[in-house]
């Protein structure tokens, strides 16, 4: 007998996948602000090369780029806590979503940083703008800018890296379909769901990064 | 009465090579010098040593009566004093005309934004784009952007405007008003110091011609003098040379 297909363990159960989705939504929000936030102090702290916090951020950087997100995942849930910082999943997940954002944006703003035209320095500099000034009133919004493609890329790579949140017993989109999965044995269905909602978040958040970006940074111009 | 700008004996290398070998330049209150010279004879350098984006090597420069040291808070005080404009106008490009003007203006005099928002609206007027406040740079021609460059600079009310080729990268239809905006400057008594090919604007506007040549000032004087009896071989060189250059204009 061919196999039956039934979503109906989707619609019995859609209260507890709309709470995986929308903490999903909520970790992608929070780890990506934070993240971000972190992507700019990274940028302009390797940007500027400031001694001893150029090499921090550097080893930072390095550290997060070269390792996996699991493991620095399970290192902020399972070894903090030896350090005194017990975390619960959620935050765990968030922190780890954030650091691990933070890293690879802090890369993508330098270089957008770096490939500014010097001109854009010189007329701050002749305007008697601080270095300080320069980078925030200056440089920063037309670096954010040329590199607004690429954040969102990776923005959207950690919401899709926050499945594997799901190892923390943190209910998220992936931990909400395997639990269901569990219970119902409907394991293609369930993915289905899964894949198809995954795929809806990235275009949403693209679609909502970039109004974003329209309206903050890169005024004037459509 | 002092000088202006005193630069006495500036020396500045790149690497090995010699650029400016003991330049001396002086400019009173009010005067309107042109710098020409060949490509890569130290005009551009001169400039930027003179508002500090670069240092030099050795030598004596005061602007106003004050000895400027190389100390960053001295070259900010420095460009207070010295406004600059670009060949490429720099403008930045995610704020509008306006607020390119406002931004100096707020962020180093600490003026009100409404202090700001109307001096640069008197700025603007005054290069004939009150009416592109709101525009954003790549809404604006090269002349243009060029023009709000210039506001951008006196809306920092300097003592001197140094210009460094401000039309060689406009279509040559847009050279007449940015040239325009310029002569006004002139009359209407600002020191300015321009680094230029247009030397029929040079001989029209300009006070005092300065002819760089290897690195020092070669030659000097009134542009119709200079023009018509050229002392040096390299400045008629130059003057037959720039001569042809620019017939069409
Ligand atoms: N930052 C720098 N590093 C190295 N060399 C430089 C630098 N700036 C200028 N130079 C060199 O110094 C020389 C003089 O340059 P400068 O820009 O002052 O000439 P210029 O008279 O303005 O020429 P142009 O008419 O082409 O603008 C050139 O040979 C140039 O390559
Ligand atoms: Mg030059």
């Amino acid at each position: 007998m061919p196999y039956q297909f039934s979503f109906e363990p989707i619609y019995d159960n859609w209260g507890i996948l709309a709470e995986g989705v929308l903490t999903t939504l909520g970790l992608t929000l929070a780890g990506g602000a934070l993240g971000l936030g972190l992507g700019v102090l990274g940028a302009v702290v390797r940007f500027r090369r400031t001694p001893v916090q150029y090499q921090i951020v550097t080893a930072y950087v390095e550290m997060v780029r070269n390792t996996p997100f699991l493991i620095q995942l399970y290192f902020i849930f399972f070894g903090l806590p030896s350090l005194g910082l017990r975390l619960a999943g959620w935050q765990a997940s968030i922190l780890a979503m954030a650091l691990n954002l933070g890293a690879y944006s802090t890369e993508i703003i330098r270089a957008g940083l770096e490939s500014l035209p010097r001109g854009l320095f010189e007329a701050a500099a002749a305007l008697s703008l601080t270095p300080r000034q320069t980078l925030r009133l200056v440089l920063l919004k037309p670096a954010l800018k040329n590199v607004w493609p690429s954040l969102c890329s990776q923005v959207i790579i950690v919401m899709l890296g926050s499945s594997v949140c799901s190892q923390l017993a943190v209910v998220e989109l992936t931990s909400a379909a395997s639990l269901l999965q569990a219970r119902t044995f409907r394991a293609f269905e369930l993915y289905l769901f899964a894949t198809a909602v995954y795929l809806l978040l990235a275009v949403l958040i693209r679609f909502l990064l970039r109004r974003v970006g329209r309206r903050f940074i890169a005024r004037g111009r459509p | 009465m002092p000088p202006l700008i005193n630069a006495d004996g500036i020396h500045k290398s790149f690497g090995g090579m010699e650029v400016l070998r003991g330049t001396t330049l002086r400019v009173d209150e009010g005067e309107v010098a042109a710098v020409i010279g060949r490509s890569g004879s130290g005009k551009s350098t001169l400039l930027r040593i003179l508002n500090g984006l670069e240092t030099c090597d050795a030598g004596f420069l005061s602007v106003d009566g004050e000895r400027i040291s190389g100390l960053e808070r001295d070259l900010r005080r420095l460009r207070l004093k010295v406004g600059m404009v670009f060949q490429q106008f720099n403008l930045f490009p995610h704020l509008t005309a306006g607020e390119n003007v406002m931004l100096a203006p707020r962020a180093v005099k600490r003026l009100s934004r409404p202090e700001a928002k109307s001096l640069a609206g008197e700025m603007l007027a005054g290069v004939g784009l009150a009416d592109r406040f709101d525009a954003f740079p790549d809404q604006l021609s090269g002349g243009q952007q060029q023009r709000v460059a210039i506001a951008r600079a006196l809306a920092m009310r300097p003592r001197v405007l140094l210009c460094d080729e401000i039309t060689s990268a406009l279509d040559p239809e847009l050279v007449g008003e940015v040239l325009e905006v310029v002569r006004k400057l002139a009359a209407a008594g600002m020191t300015l110091v321009l680094v230029t090919h247009e030397m029929r604007f040079a001989r029209e506007v300009c006070d005092r011609l300065v002819f760089m040549h290897n690195g020092v000032v070669g030659e000097e004087g009134k542009p119709a003098e200079l023009f018509s009896r050229p002392q040096t071989p390299e400045l008629a060189a130059f003057i037959g040379q720039a001569g042809q250059g620019s017939a069409g204009r």
